[in-house]
């Protein structure tokens, strides 16, 4: 087989510009190869720049450093032999199943007849038989995502990326639609000699990925590389598969912890006034402490699990399990939840007395909360507005992050009843309606 | 030539010809015969001054009809051909879109009949002698009362386009030609399409003022219903006025069942997001050309060479390449387009001004300056007096889909009626009872307008979610806190919406409006509308210019002051996500 990579990420860095000048990384020195017949998973928090690596080897924007290879030739504009599916399907409503496959060709100005023959054999291939003159939005979500299998196989390409294909859809029909696709794969029936596959998703990255990189956020890079070495196609209950999901909800953790030390030391004793917060309801926060406290867990329990049980995925479970963390009330190692005795006290409290215990660390731990509650008591109107802290935010982060933090922190604070916001005139007060 | 392909699953072929088929035969071969008929009348020398062009026969309406529906048909795709090019430019180029954007925010708030008769200098000397010349000049007046606000609509979805779709163009490597076709067009459809139909409602407000176009002191008149009501108003003949009415009902109810219901169910099929609320708008005539096998048939070679002009624009694309020297041009471009253009705009503002300073008195500014608040006045009594009648009435229908469904094309047709046709009875009622025409001339500029608060609060009374409705109930809410807590804030969005479009059009009515006559009686009313349409009939371009550029300004500033904001502010409070 052909030694040559198909694709090489090296060093690609990509940016954005702060509103003081500096600049904020969203990837830093990013190297990634992809090989012939490789399937290669980007496995990693939202927000931590793999679906911007994604839209890079598409071609969609440019790095800020660093280059993309793809066989042998710098990327310079979105190449042919590159197709993407997306997570959205983005599929043009006004056009039937049958002309939204034959685009990409149609732009490729090939002619009539072999545009007609191709996306009928592509169509046929994924199986939408009979649906050629049905549109968009008369389909189910996973016969839409089939329509952009078949737009994005009906060109050839060389290298089919994948942004969560599988995420919109509900878990039946992910994991039906998983399976059709790897069968194809495996069997050789494919028209691609690679794939890249964006997921948050551990198990997906496992059941189909050669290798899953794994991210960490802020700013977004690669910290470790997992193998995958196992035959398809692969059994979910098979001990070495259960042993790679433990293994990379791990590394997963690891990357959040490790970077803290290194970074910012300060930071490890709560959230400074950079960190970005996640927009976590308190309901979530309460939820998983419950939930950890009791039995069978009792205090301590495996994330994995925890997921699996509650039917959570990574992106919508470690940052509830971080800001149990940041808030002082679970640690969280080594893929395993542990509640802190505060945690303990939490769950068992009583509305009042969980109000009082989450004003008192939300205070402590979020260096945010404290910072407005002291603006706000030092301030004779006892009032201050949005802009006041959204401009110091974004100093630090972009000014979608500091909306997200803002919001975060807004709606933890009410909570503790520490402040009160008002959204028609955005303005932050000590007054609550009583 | 490439084989023609017949289109995917047409499945088994019915008989050779359907009903279907003879409908849509007819449907276009009445079309040719009437485009035909016309286009010999154009080659047609003008008229020696002081003969006639019409007669206030009834027999001739039907002609005449005619003739004014295809002006206001040539002014439209004179309009979409503006919108395709200038919207498309001002959205895709930067260096454009700060200059073009402004411009048209200034043209769709402000008439330009003013400047009829300037054009028809330019125009007529295109073709000398010629009815064509005349002809031109007319298409071009209905043109300057449409095309704005179709290009906005065009410009905002340009802009609005989902991401993701931009992202699969791009990754497909759609060329241009094809991303307008396939992408952009489409995705714009269905807004300009409701665009076209408001646009064509405007145009019918000044089709009587295009039809009789004064050249140095001649004046020329093109035959068509425009004419036809300008000179029976002239000879204060009330049953021509009955005849041009009927005549005008039955042209705006063919306009709107062959062309905009047609459209407005085409268009259903290219928006993005399915609303709920009303049931998807349908049409015969639609049904009728979709489901005739003939139609089918013969449009084949025209899709066929459609698609082909992708793949050559496809082919042509894939060898171009940007490079980096190109980039540092257009970089050394955008450095330069700012101040090239503030000088331009500096430079035009001195001319303006000049021009305006050697024709006026200084102090006529602020003569005319108090006319605008007059008008200004009149535009918002009217519109709080609309909204007062409207609102609930709107609300009433929108929650009875029965209504709504009756109700929709109902206002659609009103909005299109032209306030001219009501000159000779408000005119006699306010002579009769000698009642002050400041007051009473002014419901003749709402007329038009005043159906798009109604139709945008039965649409957005509507789309008001069930559970809500269900909820209010269960609670008891009843009267006047139902309609505080449900009703009202509900539909505000959608009333902004309305009231927006129904001021704008208010002020472009102003100048028909402010302004009546019947015969020798001729009444007009203090405002800034009036202004300019008396200066425009003095030939007086210095007035019109100072009265344009007032109206002008108390537009943009009211639009940026109080309309922007209150539409944000509804959006922002009262959107039902």
């Amino acid at each position: 087989m052909d030694s040559a990579p198909l694709l090489e990420v090296q060093s690609v860095r990509k940016s954005f510009s702060k509103p003081d000048g500096g600049e904020l990384f969203v990837l830093d020195n990013v190297n990634l190869t992809l090989r012939e017949g490789e399937i290669v998973g980007l496995l990693g928090r939202s927000g931590s720049g793999k679906s911007t690596l994604l839209r890079l080897i598409a071609g969609l924007s440019r790095p800020a450093g660093g280059s993309i290879i793809y066989l042998g030739q710098t990327l310079d504009g979105p190449p042919p032999g590159i197709a993407m599916v997306f997570q959205s399907f983005a599929l043009f409503p006004w056009l039937t199943v049958l002309e939204n496959v034959e685009l990409g060709l149609e732009a490729l100005g090939l002619p009539r007849e072999e545009t007609r023959r191709r996306a009928l054999a592509a169509i046929d291939m994924i199986g939408l038989d009979g649906f050629e003159s049905a549109y968009p939005r008369e389909l189910s979500g996973g016969m839409r995502q089939r329509v952009g299998f078949a737009r994005a196989l009906v060109v050839h390409p060389n290298v089919l990326l994948m942004d969560e294909p599988f995420s919109a859809l509900d878990v039946l029909t992910a994991e039906t639609l998983r399976t059709d696709f790897l069968e194809l794969w495996s069997k050789g029936q494919l028209p691609i000699r690679g794939v890249i596959l964006v997921t948050h998703n551990i198990e997906e990255a496992i059941l189909m990925c050669d290798r899953a990189l794994v991210f960490a956020t802020n700013p977004g890079r690669i910290v470790s590389e997992i193998k995958v070495d196992l035959a398809h196609p692969r059994d979910r209950l098979d001990p070495a598969f259960r042993d790679l999901v433990e293994r990379m909800y791990v590394e997963l953790t690891a990357s959040r912890t490790a970077e803290r030390p290194a970074a910012r030391p300060e930071r490890f004793a709560g959230a400074g006034i950079g960190t970005i917060l996640p927009r976590i309801s308190s309901n979530l926060l309460s939820g998983l402490l419950e939930t950890v406290a009791a039995p069978p867990y009792d205090g301590q329990a495996d994330l994995p699990v925890i997921a699996a049980s509650l039917n959570m995925e990574i992106d919508d479970l470690f940052p509830v399990a971080e800001t149990l963390q940041m808030l002082r009330f679970a640690e969280v190692a080594g893929g395993d939840i542990r509640l802190s005795p505060e945690g303990r006290r939490f769950a068992e409290a009583d509305t009042d007395e969980r109000k009082r215990l989450f004003a008192h660390h939300l205070l402590t731990y979020i260096a945010l909360a404290a910072h407005i509650r002291r603006v706000l008591d030092e301030r004779p109107s006892h009032q201050a507005p949005w802009r006041r802290f959204a401009d110091e935010l974004e100093d630090h982060m972009s000014p979608e992050a500091a909306e997200q933090t803002l919001r975060a922190v807004i709606s933890w604070g009410r909570y503790a009843e520490i402040f009160a916001y008002d959204d028609h005139t955005q303005i932050f007060s000590l007054e609550n309606p009583s | 030539m490439t084989r023609v392909v017949p289109p995917v699953a047409v499945g088994t072929r019915r008989g050779v010809l359907s009903f279907w088929d003879l409908v849509a035969l007819f449907l276009v071969l009445g079309f040719v015969v009437l485009l035909a008929e016309t286009g010999r009348e154009l080659l047609r020398p003008l008229p020696k001054p002081g003969v006639t062009a019409v007669i206030l026969d009834p027999r001739m309406l039907p002609a005449y009809a005619a003739r004014t529906t295809l002006r206001m048909l040539a002014a439209m795709v004179m309009s979409l051909f503006f919108t395709f090019t200038y919207a498309t430019w001002a959205a895709k180029s930067r260096r454009a879109e700060v200059v073009l954007l402004p411009i048209l925010d200034i043209l769709q708030s402000v008439p330009i009949l003013g400047f009829i008769s300037v054009t028809v200098v330019f125009f007529m000397s295109l073709a000398p002698g010629l009815m064509l010349g005349a002809e031109l000049a007319a298409v071009f007046a209905i043109f300057t009362s449409q095309a704005w606000n179709m290009a906005f609509s065009f410009y905002q979805s340009l802009r609005t386009i989902p991401e993701e779709l931009t992202e699969v163009a791009r990754s497909y490597r759609l060329n241009p030609w094809m991303r307008f076709w396939r992408l952009e067009v489409p995705f714009a459809m269905p807004a300009l399409v409701w665009n076209m139909m408001m646009s064509m409602s405007g145009g019918w407000f000044f089709v009587v003022a295009s039809e009789a176009i004064s050249v140095g002191g001649t004046t020329v008149t093109l035959p068509g219903i425009g004419s036809y009501i300008a000179l029976a108003i002239e000879r204060r003949d009330l049953g021509a006025i009955g005849w041009a009415l009927a005549a005008m009902l039955v042209v705006i109810l063919t306009y709107d069942q062959l062309l905009f219901r047609p459209l407005v169910a085409w268009a259903e099929r290219f928006r993005f997001e399915r609303e709920a609320g009303l049931p998807p708008p349908r049409s015969w005539v639609l049904t009728t050309l979709t489901r005739s096998q003939l139609v089918a048939q013969a449009t084949a070679p025209f899709r066929a060479a459609w698609r082909w002009t992708y793949r050559a624009a496809s082919r042509s694309h894939n060898r171009r390449r940007t490079t980096a020297t190109h980039e540092r041009i257009v970089r050394g471009i955008d450095r330069l387009w700012h101040p090239v253009a503030i000088v331009a705009a500096a430079a035009a503002l001195w001319k303006v001004v000049q021009f305006v300073s050697t024709g006026v008195p200084p102090a006529e500014v602020g003569q005319a300056f108090l006319c605008g608040l007059a008008t200004m006045a009149r535009v918002f009594v009217l519109l709080a007096i609309a909204s007062v009648i409207w609102v609930p009435i709107g609300i009433w229908i929108g929650l009875r889909p029965g209504a709504a469904r009756f109700a929709q094309p109902a206002a659609q047709f009103m909005a299109a009626f032209p306030a001219n046709l009501f000159f000779p009875f408000v005119v006699s009622t306010i002579v009769a009872f000698r009642l002050d025409p400041n007051i009473w001339l002014s419901p003749l500029m709402i007329l038009g307008t005043q159906w798009y608060i109604l139709f945008n609060v039965v649409a957005g009374a509507a789309s008001i979610p069930s559970e809500l409705r269900d909820i209010a109930t269960n609670l008891r809410l009843r009267g006047w806190l139902w309609w505080r807590r449900i009703a009202l804030p509900a539909v505000f969005p959608f009333y902004v919406t309305g009231a927006i479009t129904a001021s704008g059009g208010s002020w472009n009515a102003s100048i028909v409006a402010e302004v009546a006559s019947w015969g020798q009686d001729r009444l007009q009313a203090y405002g800034l509308g009036a202004y300019i349409a008396a200066a425009t009939e003095a030939g007086d371009f210095h007035r019109v210019v100072l009265g344009i550029a007032v109206m002008s300004v108390f537009v943009v500033v009211l639009n940026r002051v109080f309309w922007r904001p209150l539409y944000r502010h509804a959006e922002r409070k009262f959107r039902l996500a």
